[in-house]
């Protein structure tokens, strides 16, 4: 019965999610404030109904319901209830559903946090997320149903895929699906400004919060995904640039474009157009990566079901959105006028070639990403693109951007002076250059790539405080400079331990594939590790063996790890869970490959020596921290309190409105 | 004016080649083994480890080589397939029991019907390897030369029965 519940909650929201789309932008169109005023309470219940269906999924899935498919095939009755609930975004259809839900989450967050805003404004913003969300449910509804019955039902489930039993899987994805639907607001913005003729600073200036939010999402998202790959595939590896990887790397990069951009046509009402298409182009390239993760036209370690005609149904919609939104684009934009001027060095300036820098990035992630299937289209067969093409590509791009970081902040708007940013920053990039060529010596290994990681990650960081400095100094204290700008400049310094991480983990890791013996050592980063074989190991829906390997160093034992083994019930899926020793400074990391038959208990053994590992996770969160911090700015918390002013005198206004309305509306004809 | 359609066409090219995407099959990587003669081995027999098994016995007949295993969970949804394949012997089956315990295998067969003439055991899996086996299961048509014609990775349908391994092996067993 409850599944039953769950399947018309969702058509119901169906059909609050096609009048949230239709009625408010028609009212718009016609000036009719009745109309309009349908946006807020319809997207409310839209919001109610999808999180009905959320909760008869997570019901069935918690008392173990296998007549119902998604449950049979995505959970087990051996499994932790935490990983029974993580299962409703385990497979297809469930993550279809949290990704529905995610979406009225955000429209109902902007009904509450937008009513110092145009009522127009408002209708069609709603309005277009309304239609997003009608695309999702038809999708859903038609291809992909959550609460399709087995009848007879299973006697037990297929169980989690292992690989997702993990507390950072039961995180990662709602945080990754937070970061992309939030891109939909600051779409259903960009659009709304198209459709309403309004593309001036205004648009810009309430878009940025949202678009910094899902912003910070999808950072901590991508992170947590990262972090998973490094303790859960037993490689030691952080970034694989995997398919799926990429499909959240590329609105990522959209997403950092479109922030700065944002910026400038809020202050400078500059890149007006470009601002709209990078607002259109991040949120399409979540689409798109929804369309390549779930459509199989790629191959990738995240082995998803495919079904083809679930690929059309995703491409036909890709279509309709992105299609729609920029023919829009491209009838609307030309009459945009142009901005406010700005010389060829200037703040403007920097923050386009940062704009161009990243969108490049993007474009040639992309690329690489889709150029197997582009090949294989075109009948010039199977090749598949690896790490080589991403780091050949990446890296130069990298290095004039954070170059670029360095000097963006201290530059002036409208026009900068070359020679006075030189004179304030001349030390901090001398003093850069001196360490980045001297501190590889002291670690013990000088290479160029070394030297270039230190001299990005020092310019950024020495520059950073030099601003900082500047300004509390000359400009009376820490209080006079807004929180946005703290936010900056510590995202800026989380870029900047992310770039110490990477360059320190790449140029001094060690990693030894051994085969040992009980009792065998070996030695990896100054410490020496001895392996005193395995012990049979039980979990409540696994199998499996944990190994005991002691850490020592100068001959002292400093720890013990107990890599394990898995092999899961359900599935017969092998698992290897590493052990990692955490440290500021370093991490060290052992996994289990396979016992080696007729050996006496010999096993594959992988040992890393990790330096500075966890800096690149540390970067990203306080990059995030930094989006956070910028978010809690004056500026945003005064309009929460003038909504709470306004609040009474708007109510009067909609009052009228709607009298006015319903006046016209009954008029004898 | 131009530039800001240009993004719209770009999409729209775009769009085009993900469509033609969606027809192909970028998991089926063609097998380097394919018209290549089936690696030989010897392996000890399931049934009766005592005796060994090697595919130079089968020259001169088109037979279906079927990589399994018990802890495989594919494999029995493809099981069905198999044994209503060996029923209406159309083609010999011969099976690789890969990585497997042969207690574990032998109580599964007991259990579900065999449909293998003869399964070889292969529990280091360095038979498997050679065969590039990285899925299980995995179907090999082997022609009366010993040259593999054709590998399935996954596990065998009705329909890809139908549409493709039968007409194959119809069409192998006319050759010489």
């Amino acid at each position: 019965m409850i599944p039953e519940i769950g399947h018309f909650a969702l058509i119901v929201a169906l059909m609050l999610a096609l009048i949230q789309g239709v009625l408010p932008i028609y009212g718009a169109a016609r000036g009719n404030a009745v109309l309009m005023g349908v946006a807020r309470p319809v997207a409310v219940g839209h919001f109610v109904f999808v999180a009905m269906a959320f909760a008869c999924l997570a019901y069935a899935l918690l008392t173990n319901d296998f007549s119902v498919l998604y449950v049979a095939e995505h959970s087990n009755s051996q499994l932790p209830a935490h990983y029974r609930f993580a299962a409703l975004w385990g497979g297809h259809e469930g993550s279809l559903l949290l990704w529905t839900f995610l979406l009225t989450v955000w429209t109902v967050a902007v009904t509450q946090f937008s009513r110092h805003l145009p009522q127009e404004m408002v209708a069609r913003v709603i309005g277009v997320l309304g239609l997003i969300s009608v695309g999702f449910l038809l999708f859903m509804l038609l291809t992909s149903d959550p609460f399709e019955r087995l009848l007879p039902a299973a006697m037990n489930g297929r169980d989690l895929n292992p690989l997702l039993q993990d507390p950072g899987m039961v995180i990662h994805p709602p945080m990754l699906y937070m970061g992309y639907v939030g891109f939909s607001v600051a779409f259903a913005f960009a659009l709304s400004a198209l459709l309403g003729g309004h593309l001036d600073a205004t648009w810009a200036r309430w878009s940025r919060p949202w678009t910094t939010v899902a912003w910070v999402f999808l950072t901590l998202g991508i992170a947590l995904g990262s972090g998973w790959a490094y303790y859960e595939l037993g490689w030691g590896g952080w970034w694989f640039w995997d398919p799926v990887e990429n499909a959240s790397f590329m609105p990522w990069l959209a997403g950092t474009a479109l922030i700065h951009s944002l910026a400038v046509t809020e202050k400078r009402g500059a890149f007006k157009s470009w601002t709209v298409l990078l607002a259109i182009g991040a949120f399409s390239l979540s689409l798109m990566g929804t369309f390549l993760v779930r459509s199989g036209v790629l191959t990738s370690v995240h082995a998803f079901a495919t079904d083809p005609r679930r690929g059309i149904f995703i491409l036909a919609f890709l279509v309709v959105v992105i299609g729609s939104s920029l023919t829009l684009f491209a009838w609307r934009a030309p009459k945009v006028g142009l901005g406010g001027k700005f010389e060829l060095v200037s703040r403007e300036s920097f923050l386009l070639c940062n704009n161009v820098l990243l969108s490049v990035a993007a474009a040639s992630v992309f690329l690489g990403t889709l150029y197997p299937l582009f090949m294989d289209a075109l009948g010039y067969g199977k090749l598949s693109v690896g790490p080589p093409y991403f780091n050949t590509v990446f890296v130069p791009l990298m290095v004039p951007m954070v170059l670029l970081m360095g000097l963006g902040p201290i530059a002036r708007w409208k026009k900068a002076n070359i020679p006075d940013m030189w004179v304030r920053v001349r030390w901090a990039f001398g003093a850069s250059v001196v360490i980045a060529l001297l501190l590889p010596f002291v670690l013990g290994k000088w290479t160029p790539l070394i030297a270039l990681g230190l001299l990005l990650a020092c310019w950024l960081i020495s520059s950073v405080l030099l601003d900082l400095r500047k300004r509390m100094l000359r400009e009376g204290g820490i209080k006079t400079q807004s929180r946005s700008y703290y936010g900056m400049q510590l995202a800026h310094f989380g870029v900047a331990i992310f770039i110490i991480g990477v360059t320190l983990v790449k140029g001094y890791e060690t990693e030894r594939d051994v085969r040992m013996a009980p009792g065998d050592t070996v030695a990896a980063g100054g410490y020496t590790f001895r392996f005193d074989g395995v012990r049979a190991l039980s979990g409540p829906n696994y199998e499996g063996k944990q190994g005991r390997v002691v850490v020592m160093k100068n001959g002292q034992p400093v720890g013990q790890l107990f890599p394990q083994k898995r092999i899961y019930d359900a599935s017969g899926m092998p698992m290897t869970e590493a052990s990692i020793d955490a440290g500021l400074f370093r991490d060290l990391y052992v996994s289990l490959g396979d016992a080696i038959p007729n050996s006496g208990g010999a096993w594959a053994v992988r040992v890393y020596y990790k330096p500075f590992v966890n800096w690149i996770w540390a970067g990203c969160v306080l990059m995030a921290m930094g989006g956070v911090l910028a978010l809690s700015d004056r500026r945003y918390r005064i309009h929460a309190r003038k909504k709470q002013e306004t609040h009474s005198t708007e109510h009067t206004a909609t009052h009228e409105a709607s009298a006015a309305g319903m006046t016209t509306g009954s008029k004898p004809a | 004016m131009m530039r800001f359609i240009l993004p719209l066409v770009v999409f729209l090219v775009l769009a085009g080649f993900l469509y033609v995407g969606l027809g192909l099959h970028p998991h089926e990587v063609p097998s380097p083994l394919i018209d290549k003669p089936a690696p030989a081995f010897s392996l000890p027999q399931l049934d009766q480890p005592a005796k060994q098994f090697s595919p130079a016995e089968m020259k001169g007949k088109v037979w279906l080589f079927n990589v399994w295993a018990s802890w495989c969970e594919s494999c029995k949804d493809e099981h069905p397939v198999l044994l209503d394949l060996a029923e209406r012997k159309l083609v010999p089956i011969y099976g690789l029991d890969y990585k497997d315990k042969p207690a574990d295998a032998q109580a599964w067969l007991n259990t579900a019907g065999n449909p293998y003439k003869l399964v070889a055991q292969d529990t280091d899996g360095r038979v498997g390897i050679n065969y590039g086996v990285y899925g299980v299961p995995e179907t090999y048509i082997i022609d009366k030369q010993g040259i593999i014609r054709y590998k399935q990775i996954g596990p065998i349908t009705m329909q890809n029965l139908r549409a493709i391994i039968l007409p194959m092996v119809h069409k192998l067993e006319q050759q010489p």
